[in-house]
């Protein structure tokens, strides 16, 4: 049984760091179709490909990656939305776990939309 | 359709939250003995009156209006009535509502569990106002995970942290070892 001492000694070493992330202006988000339509198509994995890479880069303090549902074009599902700060909303159609990392590497980490997966 | 049960809970659940369920219960009891699994998502939501209760099955009915069907239900409730399970669904208006299915574990159309440690750590730490209470039972031993109980030891600290958001996963995947020893259901 995983024990809940484990828990107690993260909130320990997390309230010493000052400042936990708060979402505002600046933060980048995320956003991944999980309705039945996103979900039948994968979305779940890519959710947590995004969750994952996007904590492994370092990212979670402008980065937050969140759920939305069904925005209408289901069969283009899994669906990712990105919305940076001052910037045009990003769609990304048709997303797997491979493609939602080259999205993390390319877009999330150098500002380079990679085109060939966006809804046109 | 779906590809697992567990996508199944995901996507009924999701309905719980979009109902402003405070508290929401997912549990999964197999039992080889009575060759028996049940899996129930019960929500203190806003409920369905009669009228909605007696559509949501159809797959012609839907609250959206961004596409004019809803599949969600009517996959759930076909993958049990197809696998030599039941299925049923109650509400009260105001009070919350209850999805029970039960599935004949060695039906050979009944689909595999799969991944439920994705599906209730996506539903735990995507949804930061909701508390879930989850259940994992095989053949008498399991766990629970009540992210109330988390809550109250972390402050207020968030479960997307990624430290939090590992430890959930971690507390999910190494307690159903340790209920299931591994088998997959």
């Amino acid at each position: 049984m995983k024990s809940l001492e484990e828990l107690k000694a993260i909130r320990e070493k997390m309230q010493n760091q000052v400042g936990l992330r708060k979402e505002d202006a600046e933060t980048t988000r995320v956003i991944v179709g999980m309705a039945t339509c996103g979900i039948a198509s994968g979305a779940r994995p890519v959710l947590n490909a995004f969750a994952e890479g996007v904590a492994a880069n370092g990212l979670s303090d402008k980065v937050v990656v969140t759920q939305t549902g069904c925005i209408g074009l289901c069969q283009y599902e899994p669906i990712v939305e990105i919305m940076e700060p001052g910037k045009e909303k990003v769609t990304y159609i048709k997303m797997t776990p491979e493609k939602a990392q080259e999205v993390i590497d390319k877009h999330l980490m150098r500002g380079q939309v990679v085109a060939e997966y966006t809804f046109k | 359709m779906m590809t697992e049960l567990s996508l199944n809970v995901l996507d009924v659940a999701q309905n719980s939250v979009k109902a402003k369920a405070s508290l929401i219960e997912i549990s999964v009891d197999a039992s080889y003995e009575k060759d028996l699994m049940t899996i129930v998502i019960k929500d203190n939501g806003c409920g369905m009156d009669e009228q909605q209760l007696a559509r949501v099955c159809d797959p012609f009915y839907t609250t959206r209006t961004t596409r004019k069907v809803g599949l969600g239900v009517s996959f759930f409730k076909l993958a049990a009535e197809s696998a030599g399970g039941t299925f049923s669904i109650a509400s009260e208006k105001g009070v919350g509502t209850t999805v029970t299915a039960t599935f004949q574990i060695s039906n050979i159309d009944r689909m595999p569990l799969g991944d439920m440690t994705s599906t209730v750590h996506s539903l735990v730490t995507l949804n930061a106002d909701t508390d879930f209470i989850y259940s994992y039972t095989v053949d008498g031993r399991g766990f629970v995970l009540d992210t109330r109980e988390f809550r109250e030891i972390l402050g207020g600290v968030p479960f997307d942290v990624p430290e939090v958001s590992d430890y959930i996963r971690d507390y999910l995947a190494e307690n159903k070892r340790e209920a299931d020893a591994g088998k997959l259901l």
